[in-house]
């Protein structure tokens, strides 16, 4: 519990620290928030005088700040200045795409990558070399060279999947999402299979799971119950933060396929220099990265309760 | 040297050597003027008159990619020499203070280390405008953890060392002992590491050019490519995409093998 209460204490500590951050950028942009609110725009006295009490541009840094955090813990992020719509509300019908992006993925890389990682560690021999040199491969393609390759090869040249689009209905968009979450995975599980293999052979050469062997009990247990179980807390740690890596990956994978999601949305609002957005955005992935941090050390004291106990 | 970097070492090294001579000669080589528009070769596949084919402009592929590797080489570079300074000097610092100067750098490093590194460039390309200052600021300060996390357990050990005492004991200042004594000792880590984030760099680098927040049209870079390319294979010509990426993999590929070999000696 004392555990838990801490790593929440430190969890607060991080987004206070990152919102403070996100917020105060407006302020290092050259010609300060009114040049940033306005962009490329030229207002009338009108729009700017609005602008400046929906941002409260007269209130002193600290108490604006302030009030922002209080509106965005409550989910109000303010209003686009692009789209003048709520942000809160353009972010909601975008983050279905992304979710859906993400978790497909995360089960590719979790399956694949276990799958390939336990082939070489526990055959070894040929399909470890196998396995090496294809994990070297995918290593080394940045995600948005992979996805131009599946959509030359897979939409154009084979026609198997659409080129654009995210799709409607579950079916469609499982169809839709196939090729934009492969992109996401190959270099995630390509190094999950890579860690699960080191840390499979590290623990099969262990002394007690030797004892296991001689006193001859059923290679399958051994697996099981001495193997596995030591080696799944390397493999937890990779996963969970390829799982923050993907989020940022899916900014990338959205733009290539077209898709309506929160990372094409950030860019966009980069473009066209809509900082309401930007602050929103950026505050919701970096909540994202902490809270999969805090999963991912709960799940290690799950499967090594001397971690807590420290 | 080659026996310490093996075959492959030695073949990654070379590649990457005959990458930058290319680029560098790339006025002297390269066999059309890279940004002319030719139309007879917008997106035209490949000839003798050009290898590669042309861009959706007529531009010559094969010069494109020769110059193209400029700024698709030169900003991760950058972005890896400011990280190591900065994470050097802050591993040293920390592992030389220890107590609560320590405490609070780790507990900083931990926090930059869990964002991913392109959602700084992004950030600052936010607030600086797309381009390649804002990317290189924004994937240094990413960066940063990456070589300061292992330079600073591998300096925590050397400061344990008798000699480190020894210096101490005969009155040598601190400033001293950590440039002259522990820098040297550190250098082969602080390299490994380096080149081994320089591979990531490359990555975030193109990704963002490809998103259209980095290097700028017209100017020619891998990352920009793969992005116009993407647009010329939807239209039948896919040369261009496929050549600048595979280019981009491979370096990546060497530049990771390079790190992978300098990381098993240090």
């Amino acid at each position: 519990m004392r555990f838990l209460a801490k790593r929440l204490a430190g969890l607060v500590a991080v987004l206070l620290v990152a919102s403070f951050l996100v917020y105060g950028l407006l302020y290092l942009v050259p010609g300060g928030p009114m040049a940033f609110l306005l962009g490329n725009r030229s207002g009338t006295p009108e729009q700017i005088a609005a602008i400046r009490a929906q941002y409260h541009l007269d209130d002193p840094f600290l108490v604006r700040y302030a009030a922002w955090l209080r509106d965005a813990v409550t989910g109000d992020f303010g209003t686009s200045l692009v789209y003048r719509q709520d942000v809160s509300a353009l972010m909601a019908s975008r983050a279905t795409t992304t979710v859906f992006l993400v978790v497909y993925a995360t089960l590719l890389i979790v399956t694949g990558g276990v799958a390939m990682g336990l082939l070489a560690g526990l055959r070894g021999g040929r399909a470890d070399g196998v396995v090496t040199l294809v994990s070297s491969a995918f290593l080394a393609t940045p995600p948005f060279v992979v996805g131009v390759i599946l959509v030359i090869v897979f939409a154009l040249g084979l026609g198997w999947f659409p080129v654009f689009g995210a799709g409607s209905g579950f079916g469609d968009r499982v169809h839709h999402l196939t090729l934009p979450a492969v992109t996401l995975s190959l270099a995630s599980a390509a190094f999950l299979a890579r860690v699960t293999r080191a840390s499979v052979a590290e623990e099969s050469g262990r002394e007690h799971v030797e004892t296991a062997r001689s006193r001859g009990l059923a290679e399958g247990h051994i697996v099981r119950r001495h193997v596995l179980r030591n080696a799944a807390i390397p493999v937890v740690t990779v996963a969970g933060l390829n799982v923050a890596g993907l989020i940022a990956g899916s900014v990338v994978v959205e733009s290539i396929f077209a898709l309506d999601g929160l990372g094409s949305l950030f860019v966009r609002a980069i473009l066209q220099r809509d900082f309401a957005i930007v602050q929103a955005v950026v505050l919701v992935l970096v909540t994202a990265f902490v809270l999969i941090n805090l999963v991912v050390d709960l799940c290690y004291s799950a499967l090594d309760p001397r971690l807590s106990r420290q | 040297m080659t026996r310490r970097l093996g075959g492959p070492g030695v073949a990654a090294a070379v590649l990457l050597a005959a990458i930058v001579a290319i680029t560098l000669l790339a006025p002297l080589l390269a066999p059309y003027n890279p940004d002319l528009p030719d139309l007879f070769n917008a997106l035209g596949g490949a000839t003798a008159a050009h290898p590669l084919g042309g861009d959706a402009l007529g531009r010559d592929v094969l010069s494109r990619l020769m110059y193209g590797a400029r700024t698709t080489l030169l900003a991760p570079v950058l972005v890896i020499c400011v990280a190591s300074a900065a994470g050097t000097t802050l591993a040293i610092v920390a592992a030389w203070a220890g107590g609560k100067v320590d405490a609070v750098v780790s507990r900083l490093l931990d926090v930059l280390f869990s964002v991913p590194g392109i959602v700084f460039a992004l950030v600052t390309v936010a607030v600086l405008g797309p381009g390649v200052p804002g990317v290189v600021i924004g994937l240094a300060v990413a960066y940063t953890p990456y070589v300061a996390r292992v330079v600073r357990s591998a300096a925590l050990r050397e400061r344990g060392l008798p000699y480190v005492a020894a210096a101490w004991v005969q009155g040598r200042s601190a400033t001293a002992i950590c440039l002259r004594h522990l820098l040297p000792n550190l250098r082969p880590i602080i390299v490994a590491q380096s080149v081994s984030a320089l591979g990531f760099a490359v990555i975030d680098v193109a990704a963002v050019s490809f998103l259209g927040l980095g290097v700028q049209p017209p100017t020619a870079d891998w990352g920009l490519m793969v992005k116009s390319g993407l647009d010329s294979a939807m239209r039948g010509q896919p040369l261009e995409a496929l050549s600048a990426g595979l280019l981009i993999a491979l370096v990546v590929a060497a530049v990771n093998l390079l790190g992978d070999r300098l990381g098993r000696q240090s």
